[in-house]
């Protein structure tokens, strides 16, 4: 048993916690017993364990950036207990057989749920529809499915996809990005794109597709879920789309929610992502969205590249940031420093409405006695400045590095098992030996 | 001196006016029975040429041996470059044969930045064209060109104060215009951009120039220089103009249109040039051409950036 | 600093300077004085107007900027480029090339290069204000104003009104510069 002393809740209320058997059984004002650990989180604030809908973890075929083991790792030191991984793997996760390696992969390394998301289309091509519910009744049971790093741009296969999903309610998560009217694009189409001489990726095709997305969504009764999204026009959209009562649901990335298009300016490839960064208004909006509900959820997109793959002229760099051990720290400075949210709303956009979305029956949903101690402490009042020791995965492309980040993730209890403690992610032989 | 040539952007009228009457005078040289110097002596400057360019590459080749340097060219095109190696391992392999200068033409924008500040070499980068972003030899030759024209011998230490000047055509892809409009709005020169809405950038609110669709409402404000651009045929297959008879009848600088303007304007092309499409064979050839000039005066200019950045100290 | 020179000083060795060079070549019709800049064009231009009322015929007088046929360019800030104002033909000429100090001889190596290169004068001449030795070339002027022996480490200046506002040669340790 383990008791958590002193720590505050998302609502600001004092408790302490007690953990046996990777459930919580007791909340509010305890005593130890004897032979109790005690973990003191005096002034620390207590969350859910985050969720995120958003993970790339590069295994199977992408083991130079990441695997699923170093990927876990990142997460945990991000606060993290569950992952959804993007299926644009080598091969891509379009079938049971994929999937259930990655889960088995996840459930081996042990620092967080790792949730596999279906692609849509076989091999993400976006021709023809991949076995959707053959990977949602394997052991994987995937519940998202995605051609994630390519629009589903077909309106066809997008239509058929929805239908079909049905069968077991599974959830589009679509990509927006009209793929004509962005080939080739390397950075926002905006003031920047065009002083730097980069090829723009104008707004509209974000917009474009989430509005022939909900109105398809609608037409079929479906699920959809947007992916990062990233301008204030698309925050437009789904606003009418959910007074339509579509059932659609939103993420946005944290760089999206910091960083603009300005940071492009010295060609630094740390920058490029997509979609891309955009400019102070989109950012504003996205906040806003955000914390008014439009936006549901915050999903990092955490893309690792290998250091070569950024370490070119633009152009020929790899689009993605790693973004997982920095999600929290960077929400924290772009939504509640700011005063738009508190830690209420920010517990539910990473860690209960992303649960929601993904189906994660098993997942703490509140801090509560008998749900799943999936649990992060944080301490808000921390800050450093980032460089790569705080990061945990197998890559560096963090467009936080030399940034002065507040917070800091001081523990991450996932089914009662520390993977994260005093800052420091352990060491696989030390989960097997719990505390 | 600078380190470096990579953009116009930034340049202070006077930096720009010092370059100009460096060119002058090295101009002037090339008017000598021995035109070459020995100011690089020693000095190994590498072409760099991703890209081809003919005219550029030998207007730089020239420009460096008129200099004594020692000049290794390099057509990056079929090499090893272009099967994977990176531009960081040839920038180091570049370094460790001790290359003092790089003249680099690129086809992606930035690439020249990322060169001068990657820590990959020490040698000093002069942009030859990156990408769709910035060709400032080319914006420093045009200066010239343009303040000879006006001034004659009595060009030095002047700028282009008052000067109108429009660029036509196809700016969204076009690296002579960007470091045009810095550069000629530094030396206090007044820039329009005029092309189809399809070929200007979406967003130029932060550029100091004023933007057109119309050709002909800018000819008929009299502007002193008429600079075109080139126009690429494949545009055409991307639906940015339907074809080269519209484009041509609505942006090409026709005889009718250069009979409109002022006697003494000029009339500008980087080129190579597409006669019949952006600019009639009659007016290219007419005396307020200036394109053969803006070939004769490539050669001083680049001698003179090549002095800036390569002849002192290195930081 | 000490002043070594005062104006009329300068005044003086420029007119001993005029005569002696005409003593030299009494041909006017071939001359041609080539100031190096900067303050080497502002004696050429001085020497030129004496001459030429000694003489009663015009001398020219133009500027050469050697800048560009330095050997000593590396390492050191870069230098700023003058115009080079040449206005006779140098062939079969007598010039002669005109500077405020000779010291290690190095600007007059320059000077013959860019001289060389622009025409071939059937003499060059050599006249210089303050000749401070420690020369490291083989090189001789054909008219001094004034033998200044001076240490390495001393900087002497030649100052002229057209440039500093007042004619005048000083001398000071290096370090106090």
């Amino acid at each position: 048993m383990t008791l958590i002393t002193g720590a505050a809740l998302a609502d600001g209320t004092s408790t302490d916690l007690r953990v046996a058997d990777g459930t919580v059984v007791g909340l509010g004002r305890l005593t130890r017993e004897p032979g109790e650990r005690v973990l003191d989180a005096d002034g620390l604030l207590l969350l859910t364990g985050l969720v995120d809908l958003h993970t790339h973890l590069r295994q199977p075929g992408g083991e130079g950036a990441e695997t699923v083991l170093t990927g876990s790792r990142a997460a945990a030191a991000g606060g993290y207990t569950a992952v959804h991984a993007m299926p644009n793997t080598v091969p891509a996760a379009d079938t049971a057989g994929v999937v259930e390696q990655v889960a088995a992969l996840g459930e081996e390394a042990g620092y967080v749920d790792v949730r596999p998301v279906g692609a849509v289309s076989k091999g993400r091509e976006g021709r023809e529809l991949a076995e959707l519910v053959s990977m949602a009744r394997s052991r994987a049971r995937v519940r998202l499915f995605s051609d994630d790093g390519s629009c589903v741009a077909d309106p066809l296969l997008m239509r058929r996809a929805l239908e079909y999903a049905r069968i077991v309610d599974g959830v589009i998560a679509q990509h927006a990005e009209e793929p004509r009217l962005t080939a080739g694009a390397q950075l926002h189409e905006g003031a920047v794109a065009a002083d730097l001489g980069l090829k723009g990726w104008p707004a509209v095709a974000e917009e474009a597709i989430i509005a022939r997305d909900a109105l398809l969504a609608e037409s079929t009764g479906a699920r959809l879920h947007v992916c990062h999204v990233s301008t204030a026009g698309s925050v437009d959209v789904r606003r009418w789309a959910k007074a339509r009562g579509v059932r659609i649901t939103a993420e946005v990335t944290p760089h999206h929610l910091w960083l603009t298009d300005e940071a492009a300016r010295g060609y630094d490839p740390r920058f490029k992502v997509n979609p891309p960064l955009r400019t102070d208004d989109d950012v504003q909006a996205l906040r806003a969205a955000l914390a008014d509900g439009t936006i549901d959820a915050v999903a990092t997109d955490h893309a690792p590249h290998p250091a070569e793959a950024k370490r070119s002229e633009w152009s020929a760099a790899a689009m993605g940031m790693v973004g997982l051990e920095t999600a929290v720290l960077v929400v924290q400075a772009a939504v509640v420093d700011t005063g738009l949210m508190g830690w209420p709303e920010v517990e539910l956009a990473m860690s209960r409405r992303p649960a929601a979305i993904g189906g994660l029956t098993g997942a703490a949903q509140a801090v509560q006695v008998g749900r799943p101690a999936d649990l992060v402490l944080l301490d808000p009042s921390h800050r450093r400045v980032l460089d790569t020791t705080h990061l945990a995965g197998r890559s560096t492309n963090s467009p936080f590095l030399g940034r002065s980040l507040p917070g800091r993730v001081v523990a991450t209890l996932f089914r009662g098992v520390p993977t994260v403690l005093d800052g420091a992610v352990r060491a696989p032989e030390e989960l097997t030996a719990g505390w | 001196m600078s380190d470096h040539l990579l953009t116009t952007r930034g340049f202070t009228r006077d930096a720009a006016v010092r370059l100009l009457d460096l060119a002058e005078d090295m101009a002037d040289t090339q008017q000598r029975q021995v035109k070459k110097l020995p100011t690089l002596r020693g000095t190994t400057v590498v072409n760099l040429f991703f890209e081809d360019s003919t005219r550029t590459r030998i207007s730089f080749e020239v420009a460096a041996k008129r200099l004594s340097a020692d000049v290794i060219t390099f057509s990056a095109k079929g090499s090893s470059v272009s099967k994977g190696e990176s531009l960081q391992d040839t920038a180091q392999t570049l370094q460790a044969m001790g290359a003092d200068g790089i003249v680099m033409r690129h086809p992606s924008s930035g690439a020249a930045h990322v060169l001068a500040t990657s820590g990959w070499t020490r040698a000093g980068v002069v942009n030859a064209g990156d990408g769709t972003h910035e060709h400032p030899t080319q914006a420093l030759l045009d200066a010239f060109t343009i303040r000879r024209r006006r001034d004659g011998d009595d060009s030095r230490g002047r700028d282009l104060a008052g000067l109108r000047v429009v660029i036509v055509g196809d700016v969204l892809h076009s690296r002579v215009a960007r470091s045009n409009l810095w550069l000629l709005t530094a030396l206090g020169a007044s820039v329009r951009l005029v092309g189809p809405p399809t070929l200007l950038p979406a967003h130029v609110e932060g550029w100091p120039v004023t933007t057109g669709i119309d050709l002909d409402e800018a000819i008929a404000d009299g502007p002193d220089v008429v600079m075109m651009l080139r126009v690429q045929r494949e545009r055409m297959t991307e639906a940015f103009f339907p074809s080269a008879r519209e484009y041509a009848r609505l942006y090409g600088l026709s005889v009718a249109r250069a009979d409109a303007l002022p006697s003494t304007s000029l009339v500008m092309h980087p080129g190579p040039m597409n006669r019949g499409l952006e600019i009639a064979g009659a007016v290219a050839d007419s005396p307020r051409s200036t394109v053969l000039e803006q070939v004769q005066n490539g050669v001083a200019v680049r001698m003179a950036v090549l002095y800036d950045v390569l002849a002192g100290e290195r930081a | 600093m000490r002043t070594l020179l005062q104006a009329d000083d300068v005044r003086r060795a420029i007119t001993r300077m005029a005569h002696e060079l005409l003593e030299h070549d009494p041909d006017v019709d071939r001359l041609v004085l080539l100031g190096i800049p900067t303050r080497g064009a502002v004696l050429a231009r001085r020497l030129g107007e004496q001459m030429t009322r000694i003489a009663g015929r015009p001398v020219p007088v133009g500027v050469l900027d050697v800048t560009l046929y330095r050997d000593d360019l590396a390492g050191q800030p870069t230098r700023a480029t003058r115009r080079t104002d040449v206005p006779v033909d140098l062939d079969g000429a007598v010039v002669v090339l005109v500077d405020d100090v000779l010291y290690s001889g190095r600007t007059v190596r320059a000077a013959l290069d860019a001289v060389t290169a622009i025409g071939r004068p059937a003499v060059v001449r050599l006249a210089v204000l303050v000749d401070r030795g420690h020369r490291q070339l083989p090189v001789r002027p054909d008219s001094v104003g004034r033998n200044l022996p001076s240490a390495k480490t001393e900087r002497v200046r030649v100052l002229l009104a057209e440039v500093d506002g007042e004619d005048a040669v000083t001398i000071e340790d290096g370090d106090a510069a």
